[in-house]
């Protein structure tokens, strides 16, 4: 049976697994944590339908349980060679293994909001990250820096993402449309609650985004501000002030919050760094390069080497599905091409 | 004659057909860094000129750009140089150069 090896058990990896293990492939599927779905684990809600990310985790973990497919979580891989016949891989341990192809689905990581030190991450306790307030949400427990309900809200976009400063040029796709879900969602389990999000452009590309920014208008009255936050300050009573250019009013803003949200960036994971090295497949911010992104969006140039998600950009969730069911058809083509001596 | 309570106006439309951007490829010139603003409005935000001031750098160079350069020698002349708006731009537009070479270019018309 031909063999391949899947880095990454996120929503690729495991999408990618289940769909070569139905067509006759065995999988072995690597993860550096002990558990898969980490990222997806930080998550409530996914946008645009709300829909509960542990929905989301129990169907994609509901198809690791297959015997094509052997799962080696807590394995770190750190190199992957093509050995003349095969693929080798070797694990932070030394260990080895080998594949007929091998598909990197390393995924991303958030920016670490500490670099933008103007904006007070770390520094201020109402200072939190998009993924702070995500856990919030999740348990019901959104809270300023003395405990309290918030009065207001501000989420302010473009951290880590189409910023020179940070070394970031690209947009992160994903952040617009993750404030207007949180900001939604801070409505409804505080209705008193005011919410605002300060924006440079506001990016709704997906089916149902601008509906949702729509909807958090006029059913939940969130604000939006065209303006990028430059400064913030903590207050003596434990808040946060902000100082913002209205570049719609053309005044300059200051305004105090309870919680100000960094909308954090995506950025190649360590893993995807390492490998993308290793392998020669290391595009632009540390990404894998794909050899054409519009026709051979999963192929990295080397022969049996594929990759998959959020490893070669930032995508939504739903885009990194679908992205590995391509990448399961490609390896699927590649791998009945190639000949298996024994 | 009778006063019928009727004027004319200077329309207040920017018309982009009659602008003259002669000045404004200058400055790209000498300062290529100003091609990539995208006017999120940060070099205005944390202006110190700005807080007490009607000064808006993001206002005057967003006129320099449509070919409005009335009364912009004036209002540069309330920048001090702090050079804060270089420090958080975004996109690594180099401010102060650009300031410095808006003035110039205006300085150099005006004789």
């Amino acid at each position: 049976m031909k063999k391949v090896a899947i880095i990454g058990a996120g929503p690729a990896g495991i999408e990618a697994a289940s769909i070569l293990a139905r067509n006759g492939v065995e999988v072995t599927l690597f993860e550096k944590s002990e558990t898969p779905l980490k990222n997806l684990q930080d998550k409530a809600f996914l946008f645009p339908n709300f829909q509960s990310a542990q929905e989301i985790i129990d169907d994609l973990s509901g198809k690791l349980l297959t015997d094509r497919i052997t799962t080696a979580f807590g394995v770190d891989i750190a190199d992957v060679k093509w050995q003349g016949a095969e693929w080798k891989l070797v694990d932070s341990k030394e260990q080895t293994y080998v594949a007929d192809a091998v598909l990197i689905a390393t995924g991303y990581q958030v920016f670490d909001a500490h670099r933008k030190e103007e904006l007070g991450y770390g520094i201020y306790k109402g200072v939190i990250t998009s993924l702070d307030m995500e856990q919030m949400i999740k348990h019901g427990k959104i809270l300023n820096a003395n405990g309290d309900e918030p009065k207001r809200v501000t989420f302010l976009q473009c951290v880590g993402s189409r910023d020179e400063k940070s070394g970031n040029h690209y947009c992160s796709k994903i952040c617009c449309v993750t404030a207007v879900k949180q900001a939604i969602e801070v409505r409804k389990q505080l209705p008193k609650c005011e919410a605002s999000v300060f924006y440079m452009d506001l990016r709704m590309w997906g089916q149902g985004f601008e509906e949702m920014y729509r909807t958090a208008q006029e059913k939940y009255g969130v604000s939006f501000v065209r303006g990028r936050i430059s400064e913030a300050a903590g207050t003596f009573d434990g808040r946060v002030q902000l100082k913002s250019e209205d570049t719609l009013m053309g005044l300059p803003l200051k305004m105090n919050t309870d919680l100000l949200v960094l909308m954090v960036g995506m950025e190649a994971s360590c893993g995807t760094k390492v490998l993308g090295k290793a392998c020669d497949i290391s595009g632009d911010y540390g990404f894998i390069k794909s050899v054409n992104p519009h026709l051979y969006d999963n192929e990295t140039g080397k022969p049996g080497l594929f990759a998959a998600g959020t490893c070669k950009r930032p995508m939504s969730v739903s885009d990194s599905i679908n992205d590995a069911r391509s990448a399961a058809l490609a390896i699927k083509d590649y791998l009945d091409t190639i000949k298996i001596e024994n | 004659m009778i006063d019928f309570g009727f004027a004319l106006k200077q329309t207040r439309q920017e018309n982009l057909d009659k602008v003259s951007l002669e000045k404004y490829h200058k400055l790209l010139e000498l300062e290529p860094s100003f091609k990539r603003c995208f006017q999120c409005g940060n070099c205005s935000a944390t202006c110190s000129a700005r807080q007490f001031t009607d000064f808006s750098i993001r206002r005057v160079h967003t006129s320099f750009r449509r070919g409005e350069y009335d009364g912009l020698a004036q209002e540069l002349r309330k920048c001090m140089l702090c050079g804060k708006c270089t420090l958080v731009c975004p996109r690594g537009v180099n401010l102060r150069s650009l300031i410095i070479n808006m003035r110039q270019i205006l300085d150099e018309t005006e004789k």
